[in-house]
């Protein structure tokens, strides 16, 4: 087990480094930079303002004071030319530096602000998927077949057949426009919540309810549940104990990447009902090339990953008897 | 996990075991730890909802505001020197005050932190008198010393300020942004050279801005070059300025290609150009050095520039003193816009000595930041909202209504659009485009000119683009109306020139077209046809328009690409960039034709008709007309407001027959505005001053509605029935 | 299933000679393959075999859509506001048809010269309405197909190809080369794909005629790409999970006490048995695609005008919600021809999941 944490962490540590790195420079390779706007600047002010940032030193350099932990520039250490007020900045500090667009705040600060908002969000969104998928996925592989199977799997499928901002704005038509009963968009109290969090967890609500569905009637199909079933155990024991043990796996491993992209990839969502989390800052600090707010969402992207999927795999083991953490 | 284990056996028995396909379950059983996983899962996922739903509950009690109104974005800062965009803009005129303010409506100079002012008989100087008894927020009076600070902190480099050139109609002022900190100067600044030492008593010599321009007014555009070099004496001469170094110089090596006209001289200014270079005797320097008569720049700056040739004055106390460059008419108009308006300098130096890594943002931050207008910060979620309260500090805080404002950072046009119509919101000022002909008749809707033009870019370094037929043809070939009658849709006016009507006395200019299509087509296939091209020419070749990803230009660029083929058989491809790179790719003149647009700063032609002098950094066509540069400059000196408009309409003229660009349609302002807000006006610049806005009641908002065409359709207007006016109300709505 | 059962008792209710002729047949039919049983398996259906004519039809209709009368898809007749839909019995077609398009394929071409041909200028009337450019919406959508359709297709196969040899491998060979294989997913994983499509689609523009003119690339291609390059993980770590609870199967152990190769191993033993959850994905990236395609279209980086795609349909239609006035023609018709296709693509994955997993042979 805690050669199994050792490993991961290095992985997790060369993981981050390599993300870092390839975006840093992905980023920088893209054309147009956080400072291009309508008007074109004057070359003068523009130089003051990319010397302000830091944007006029090579690219090395640049990259050298974002990871850190060393400030390279006059607030840095003496042996870098500095008064060695401010030796310390970077990545491996925790100080992802100031944002190019909002320019009173540290990536930190909006992270900070931005990321219990996409929380509880993502949560209320996981939670309703969850529920609502693993009992009708369940049920459909049960009464595989039936009319409720047809039904289910119908009403599933609805879910991940429309993009969500459409399924959003039926919502709203719905329930805002027809039948007054919630806010239309904000952020504020749980009622704002409810329609984004439908909206957000609809399409993972109804991938959840197929791959449960496909999982148990894989595992319904095993010989020993068969061998369970034929012991005379009764069939509810069956499929509580065992059945939906070994079916839920492919809904384990794909909870990694769901959880994560709902976090982040609320994004449409969250600029239909305008939620001020992360999701909105994933894609427009990459539009704005603000480098610093990109590469910290992409820090924070690749953090929330890696930990989830290393949760996978120890709960993936804990269903599935027959895979082991280490090989030996 | 025990249990666990257990029920696999008590299930399967050992004897079973083998007949699940690779059942290997004594080696699972190693490796479990003695608390579960799932355990573990379980509690991680509680604290996480736990701390979700902590912060949900935590925000359940924000009371809504007096007003709340969608500014469209995120703001990038507070400080006034370094925003330059729209949504900041209202932020910053509700927090600060300038040394003018705008009438709500007609947008002209009112006193605000200047009590009046008095401008000299060559109107080259401005002496402002600061209002008695304005504050700061933090309790401080609004001094001279204030603005002088502010506008030195705007010009100076390192604030990096996106519209520092707004304030370069003062004296010495575009040479304080641009000087070059790395060289060395002289104290006599009438020497007017710089040099860099380049090691071993070689140095470089160049010449200081305030040299070059100096000898630019002088020589009047005819330089001979670098006449004379004495060997005693690095000496030089421009026309009829001469500059020297107060030491010898040997083995000189002059610039070999020397600045040939007045526009060149300024690469000589800032380090992209030298004029000589030479061996110094590294003891004279020293001596001079320590003799404080040659000075690092940053000392230049502040020992020379700033007292002696920087046009910013605090002469007393309340008398803050600007001396400008040249009669400049729209300087009360900039006096008034919101970059210039004043920073509290307590507040930046006490940041500075408190957080010295990030003093740059926390000087900014709700609790920490010092503002002199209507209202103060109270707090800021990032992309959520901003939350204005009252400042009971202001001078004029008796006449400011609403004790809260709310803005919203709504990016998204429906969305926004929605939260207006359900009642959340008291203003948006941008409705999705698809809406407006059912937002048309409403009392809550109604466009106004705006000061902007929406025009396409040809790039006039690329044939066919090259040949002014060619552009007047494609130009003549677009159904301008259908555009904004079909497209826009908000009562835009269609464009054929580039000023926007709403300019004072500036008339309207236009290309020569006919009210006919059928007649502008036809002369469209002439002029193709001249430029060989049509049935008897050569094939017109496929180009590709070019656009920023939005709904509109989309829109537009279909309508303009159908035109072409339908009317002149022209085959055109639709580029869509991301904003970004639509930006670096017009900047590199990486396109042929592209979609733009232009909102005038201030309410004068020089703001439109500026960016097209050849060379210039918003021109971005490539194209350069030497009569066009002289009548722009010529405005630009020319005291004679008459004179001066005379210049700029030969100047549109000249821009119109050339037609480097083409000019689709004016712009209109789409407020969409609670009835019931009153103080609240459509004006030129779609500028809105928070401070006057107030709540009109239902007696009034009845009155409102009496006095409007009677088809005007009436909306809910939401809002206190009473009303909410200022203390000093007297019963008018006038300001 | 009854229907199935029914036709079982009529099998067993022959005479002794024709059980010995069909016992012959069925000798010569010795090793029914895995997909010939699945097709038979997949007619038996009826939920899926609807669902794949459903999709077969639209598939059809979607191909041969410049050979239809339709309305061009481009042609804009400016108004001011969108047209509500006509019903086609009060009617039903029009003149006044011009061939505008976007630059079409040679095949294509002809369609269209065909259809001038049959029809002349004749057009259907706007059944479903039009849009605020006056724009036919049936012929928006049917042409809107072609390119969604396309897209999903295309990049669907690229994540299957590079995805399930990707995790296969991974998964069989298990250990060191696993962790690293899965450790390169995760930080792909781990990179925000939104810089990755903008990247692409940058460079894409910066040496657009360059890549045109010689490798044939366009835009178009580079979005198959990038949505193939990003769904292939999920692929990845799918198949690789499932190999992975399957490599000490017996059978595996077996094939490899055989000496049979790595490669084989893979791809003849451990592929097909994987091959029902590798269906089921299947049918959950196609539609994802289709959504992803409709995600760029929101950001606006996705089909370039004036050629349209389903994506840039759902986009309009979602900005036209509004109290004031909902054009619901906008809203719903796209909608629902998106809809349809991709619940007819899912319960298709689901009959073909029941038809083609290995375990349910025999049963039923």
């Amino acid at each position: 087990m805690l050669r199994f944490l050792v490993r991961r962490l290095m992985w997790f540590a060369i993981t981050l480094w390599v993300v870092v790195t390839i975006s840093f420079f992905l980023m920088r390779g893209v054309r147009g930079g956080p400072f291009d706007g309508e008007r074109v600047l004057n070359p003068a002010i523009e130089r003051n303002i990319q010397a302000r940032y830091h944007l006029d030193w090579p690219q090395w350099k640049q990259y050298l004071q974002y990871i850190g932990p060393f400030n390279l520039d006059e607030q840095g250490l003496e042996v870098f030319g500095g008064d060695a007020s401010d030796p310390f900045s970077g990545v491996l500090v925790g100080d992802f530096g100031p944002s190019f667009k909002y320019r009173d705040f540290t990536v930190n600060d909006i992270i900070g602000q931005s990321l219990p908002i996409s929380a509880s969000l993502g949560i209320i969104a996981l939670l309703w998927a969850l529920l609502l998928g693993l009992s009708t996925g369940i049920a459909s592989a049960l009464w595989r077949g039936s009319r409720t199977d047809v039904v289910l799997r119908l009403a599933a499928t609805g879910g991940i057949a429309l993009p969500n901002f459409t399924v959003a704005g039926m919502m709203v038509i719905l329930f805002v426009f027809l039948m007054p009963l919630l806010p239309v968009a904000g952020y504020g109290t749980w009622r704002h919540l409810v329609l984004p969090g439908f909206a957000l967890g609809a399409p993972f609500a109804a991938y959840i309810s197929r791959l449960t569905r496909t999982g148990m009637l894989e595992v319904l199909s095993h010989d020993y549940i068969r061998t369970a079933h034929a012991k005379g155990l009764p069939r509810h024991t069956v499929i509580l104990r065992h059945a939906i043990r070994g079916g839920l796996l492919p809904v384990v491993s794909y909870l990694g990447p769901a959880t994560a992209g709902i976090l982040t990839g609320s994004l449409v969502i969250e600029r239909i009902f305008a939620i001020p989390g992360t999701g909105s800052h994933f894609v427009n600090s990459a539009l704005n090339r603000d480098y610093t707010l990109a590469m910290g969402v992409t820090i924070l992207y690749t953090v929330l990953v890696f930990t989830l999927n290393a949760l996978v795999d120890l709960i993936y083991t804990v269903l599935d008897p027959r895979i082991l953490l280490e090989e030996s | 996990m025990e249990s666990g284990k257990k029920r696999h056996k008590s299930l399967l028995g050992p004897d079973l075991q083998r007949s699940i396909p690779g059942a290997t379950l004594p080696s699972v059983s190693s490796f479990r730890p003695s608390a579960s996983p799932r355990q573990l899962l379980a509690l991680a996922c509680l604290g996480l909802l736990g701390a979700g739903l902590l912060s949900l509950a935590r925000r359940a009690g924000l009371a809504p505001a007096d007003l709340t109104y969608n500014n469209g974005t995120e703001v990038s800062t507070l400080d006034p020197a370094t925003v330059s965009g729209v949504p900041e803009g209202r932020i910053i005129r509700a927090l600060f005050e300038g040394l003018c303010i705008k009438h709500p409506r007609t947008l002209a100079a009112l006193p605000g932190m200047a009590e009046s002012w008095e401008i000299s008989n060559d109107r080259r100087t401005y002496t402002f008198k600061i209002r008695a008894g304005a504050l700061w927020s933090n309790g401080d009076p609004v001094t001279a010393d204030d603005f002088e600070y502010s506008w030195r902190r705007m010009l100076h480099p390192a604030t990096a300020a996106e519209y520092a050139y707004q304030l370069w109609y003062i004296e010495g002022s575009r040479q304080y942004t641009m000087l070059a900190d790395e060289f060395l100067y002289t104290r006599s600044h009438r020497r007017g050279l710089w040099f860099e030492e380049l090691g071993e008593g070689r140095l470089r010599v160049g010449l200081t801005g305030y040299a070059a321009e100096a000898a630019e007014r002088e020589a009047e555009l005819e330089l001979r070059g670098l006449t004379r070099c004495e060997k005693d004496q690095a000496f030089c001469s421009l026309g009829t300025a001469e500059f020297s170094l107060p030491f010898d110089l040997e083995d000189v090596r002059w610039q070999p290609s020397p600045p040939q006209d007045a526009g060149h001289l300024a690469e000589y200014a800032y380090g992209d150009a030298w004029l000589m270079e030479g061996q110094a005797s590294e003891a004279t320097l020293a001596a001079l050095r320590a003799a404080g008569e040659i000075i690092p720049g940053d000392v230049f700056r502040r020992e020379v520039v700033e007292p002696e040739l920087l046009g910013l004055r605090a002469t007393s106390e309340q008398l803050f003193e600007v001396k400008l460059l040249a009669a400049t008419p729209y300087f009360l108009d900039i006096v008034a816009f919101y970059p210039v308006f004043p920073v509290n300098r307590r507040n930046i130096e006490e940041a500075q000595a408190r957080w010295p890594g990030s003093w740059e943002m926390m000087w900014l931050h709700p609790e920490n930041i010092v503002t002199n207008g209507p209202y103060r910060i109270e707090f800021r979620r990032i992309n959520d909202r901003i939350r204005l309260r009252k400042n009971e500090t202001y001078w004029d805080a008796d006449s400011v209504a609403l004790e809260t404002i709310d803005a919203l950072a709504v990016d998204h046009l429906g969305t926004s659009l929605n939260l207006y119509l359900t009642g959340e919101l008291d203003w948006i000022d941008r409705p999705t485009t698809q809406v407006i002909p059912r937002l048309m008749p409403r009392e809550d809707f109604n466009p106004a000119a705006y000061l902007g033009v929406y025009f396409y870019r040809f790039n006039t370094a690329r044939p066919p683009f090259d040949d002014a037929r060619v552009r007047r043809a494609l130009s003549l070939a677009v159904d301008r109306e259908a555009l904004t009658q079909k497209i826009t849709k908000a009562g835009e006016k269609p464009a054929f020139g580039f000023c926007p009507p709403g300019m004072g006395a500036y008339p309207m200019v236009e290309f020569p077209h006919a009210q006919d299509m059928a007649a502008n087509l036809r002369e469209a296939r002439q002029l193709l046809a001249k430029a060989g091209f049509g049935p008897e020419g050569k094939e017109f070749p496929t180009f590709e328009v070019l656009y920023n990803t939005d709904q509109t230009h989309k829109d537009i660029a279909e309508v303009l690409a159908n035109d072409w083929k339908r009317h002149l058989g022209i085959k055109v491809k639709l580029l869509n960039q991301e904003w970004k790179v639509y930006l670096d790719s017009q900047k590199n003149m990486d396109y042929e034709v592209s979609r733009s647009a232009w909102i005038g700063d201030y309410a004068d032609p020089n703001t439109f008709l500026d960016m097209f002098v050849s060379g210039g950094e918003n021109n971005r066509t490539g194209w350069g007309n030497p009569r066009y540069d002289e009548l722009i400059r010529l405005a630009a000196s020319e005291p004679d407001k008459a004179h001066r408009l005379e210049h700029f309409v030969a100047a549109e003229t000249v821009l119109l027959e050339e037609l480097p660009i083409m000019p689709l349609y004016y712009y209109v302002t789409r407020n969409l505005v609670n009835p019931r807000l009153g103080g609240f006006f459509e004006n030129v610049q779609d500028e809105h001053f928070p401070k006057f806005w107030y709540w009109l009641s239902d007696e009034e908002l009845a009155e409102k509605r009496a006095a409007q065409p009677a088809d005007w359709l009436q909306v809910p207007a939401g809002g206190p029935s009473l009303g909410l006016h200022p203390p000093s109300w007297n019963g008018t709505g006038a300001p | 299933m009854a229907d199935q059962a029914t036709k079982k008792m009529g099998d067993w209710g022959l005479g002794a000679g024709e059980l010995e002729r069909i016992l012959s047949e069925a000798a010569k039919h010795k090793g029914e393959s895995l997909w010939q049983d699945a097709w038979r398996r997949l007619k038996a259906n009826r939920t899926a075999w609807c669902s794949l004519c459903f999709l077969a039809l639209f598939t059809s209709v979607a191909f041969l859509a410049p050979l239809l009368p339709l309305p061009s898809p481009v042609s804009l007749d400016l108004q001011i506001e969108p047209q509500p839909p006509v019903a086609p019995w009060s009617q039903f077609g029009r003149g006044g048809f011009s061939p505008e398009y976007w630059e079409l394929s040679g095949l294509d071409q002809a369609m269209v010269r065909g259809r001038v041909a049959i029809f002349d200028d004749w057009q259907t009337a706007a059944w479903l309405g039009t849009d605020a450019k006056g724009r036919d919406i049936l012929s928006r959508i049917v042409w809107g197909s072609r390119t969604s359709m396309l897209v999903a297709l295309a990049a669907a196969l690229c994540s299957l190809a590079i995805g399930v040899t990707y995790g296969a491998l991974a998964g069989y060979l298990g250990g060191a080369v696993d962790n690293l294989m899965m450790r390169i997913v995760d930080v792909l994983y781990s990179i925000p794909f939104i810089f990755v499509v903008i990247f692409l689609i940058t460079i894409v523009n910066e040496y657009r005629t360059e890549l045109e003119d010689h490798y044939g690339i366009n835009r178009e291609v580079i979005f198959y790409l990038v949505i193939g390059a990003i769904y292939w993980l999920t692929m990845a770590r799918v198949v690789r999970g499932q190999v992975l609870s399957l490599r000490h199967a017996e059978f595996i152990d077996a094939a490899r006490q055989l000496g049979a190769s790595t490669a084989r191993i893979v791809f003849v033993h451990l592929v097909p048995n994987v091959l029902s959850i590798v269906i089921v994905y299947l049918t959950l990236t196609i539609p994802a695609v289709m959504l992803f395609e409709a995600f760029l279209s929101f950001l606006g980086l996705g089909i370039e005008p004036p050629k349209v795609s389903w994506g840039l349909l759902a986009v309009d239609g979602s900005e036209m919600v509004n109290p004031v006035r909902i054009y619901w023609w906008l809203v719903v018709f796209p909608a629902a021809a998106m809809g349809a296709t991709l619940l007819a693509l899912n319960l298709v994955g689901d009959g073909l999941r029941d038809a083609l997993d290995p375990k349910l042979r025999g049963q039923s």
